[in-house]
């Protein structure tokens, strides 16, 4: 990890995205489904299913449901309608929400639409009369997977501990019962959406500075991660 | 649609492993640029259009383009930026002479740009501390002794220590030195600080 690079961070939670993050403009790249208000002419070429063809001026016509990503949903939709107007995608209507309510932990986010917060976030911002429903599942799902994300953290500590004191029993436990431990965080990870990760990241960088210093390392002079990586590059290039 | 390659140039950066520098995507950009120019001139067309001949239907049309070439131009500085994040970063981390696998993947841009930096760095730390300046790149970590056992993980060749004796680092050999001499060259990974 490298330690003089700090990357612009997502603002997609708060009020607006950052404009620099990385984060934010490939969630912003995630579609959702629209509706147009009037007819749009020569754009039909993008939407051939719906395209009014060469006679119209290939006009994508009034009324058709299309699926446009969130920055250009956001840049054309405006308060009157009077280009667009928004649905909401299925993960945050109704149906799901009472998934969310019943049990948060069995939803696959990182399936649904890798940033499930950041976008459910933004879409905030269309006006819809769900809005307050939108951000109660949200912050549900999040609540929820969090208290499970911090004991799965508390877990990664033991098994780090473990590890230190015990390997060989450990190794033995895993081979034998399949530790349960292990086996969830990775699990748990394949099911995080972005924003989680990133969060679990930070536990995990957290525990391994603790680790370090535990172990006296914390005054070692590293060399630079970026130089290492560069290293590794070079080889496999010369080996080719 | 539009603002595919852009987007791409974004995806590629974010792979990248935490801080890594990868090649100039010279071709990337270029092919975002001329995107970005089509779109203009089709908008350009479509406005005069507008205005002239009263196909107030095209406002639609020209405000989707003009939302993809914000988008655009939302990307390119975005990738542009991260790039030059990722280049102080190395200033820092690796110091101010730089391999030259690093060089070729910089544009001459940014070579510029990093060396002007590195000049502005060096302004302000010859500013601190009275006549002689302070190095804030060292000691990024709290120092605890003076002197440190270092072993040599590469042929490196003749050193000299401030007080005029020149050590010779071949690899494998260990030796006890000023840690203020040893600290840029463990970052690059030609000695390994040892702990007792």
């Amino acid at each position: 990890m490298s330690e003089a690079y700090f990357r612009v961070e997502s603002g997609a939670l708060s009020h607006e995205e950052n404009f620099l993050s990385l984060d934010d403009i490939l969630m912003s790249h995630e579609k959702l489904p629209v509706r147009t208000e009037i007819p749009i002419p020569r754009l039909g070429a993008f939407f051939p299913e719906r395209s009014g063809g060469a006679d119209t001026d290939n006009t994508i016509p009034q009324g058709s449901k299309l699926e446009l990503p969130l920055w250009l949903a956001k840049g054309l939709f405006d308060n009157k309608r009077r280009i667009l107007s928004v649905d909401l995608p299925k993960i945050y209507r109704e149906g799901w929400r009472t998934v969310f309510s019943a049990d948060a932990n069995v939803v696959d986010l990182h399936k649904m639409g890798p940033h499930f917060y950041g976008f459910g976030s933004q879409l905030l911002h269309f006006d819809s009369p769900e809005n307050t429903d939108i951000s109660q599942s949200l912050l549900q799902a999040m609540s929820y997977l969090l208290s499970f994300s911090v004991s799965a953290l508390k877990c990664c500590r033991l098994e780090l501990l473990r590890e230190k004191t015990f390997i060989g029993r450990f190794r033995r436990i895993m081979d034998s019962s399949q530790n349960a431990y292990n086996e969830d965080t990775s699990a748990l990870v394949a099911r995080l959406d972005e924003m989680e990760r990133g969060l679990f990241q930070m536990g995990q960088r957290g525990l391994n500075d603790f680790q370090c210093w535990e172990k006296g390392q914390a005054s070692q002079i590293t060399a630079s991660s970026l130089v290492q990586n560069y290293k590794k590059r070079k080889f496999t290039h010369t080996e080719n | 649609m539009f603002c595919d390659r852009a987007i791409e140039l974004v995806r590629e950066l974010h792979r990248a492993p935490e801080g890594q520098l990868l090649a100039f995507n010279e071709d990337g950009l270029r092919q975002v640029l001329e995107e970005m120019k089509a779109l203009y001139e089709q908008n350009q067309s479509d406005v005069n259009e507008a205005k002239s001949g009263g196909r107030s239907d095209l406002i639609p049309t020209i405000k989707f383009r003009h939302c993809s070439l914000l988008r655009n131009r939302r990307c390119t500085v975005a990738y542009l930026y991260d790039r030059l994040l990722r280049i102080r970063a190395l200033r820092w981390e690796y110091g101010s002479v730089l391999p030259n696998v690093l060089r070729f993947h910089m544009s001459a841009e940014e070579v510029e740009w990093f060396n002007r930096y590195k000049k502005s760095l060096a302004t302000y730390m010859r500013s601190l501390g009275g006549d002689e300046g302070l190095d804030i790149t060292q000691d990024m970590k709290p120092p605890k002794s003076l002197y440190i056992e270092v072993r040599c993980l590469k042929d490196y060749g003749e050193f000299e220590v401030d007080d005029g004796t020149s050590v010779l680092l071949k690899k494998n050999s260990q030796h006890f030195l000023p840690r203020w001499k040893c600290e840029p060259l463990i970052r690059q990974g030609v000695l390994e600080h040892v702990l007792w």
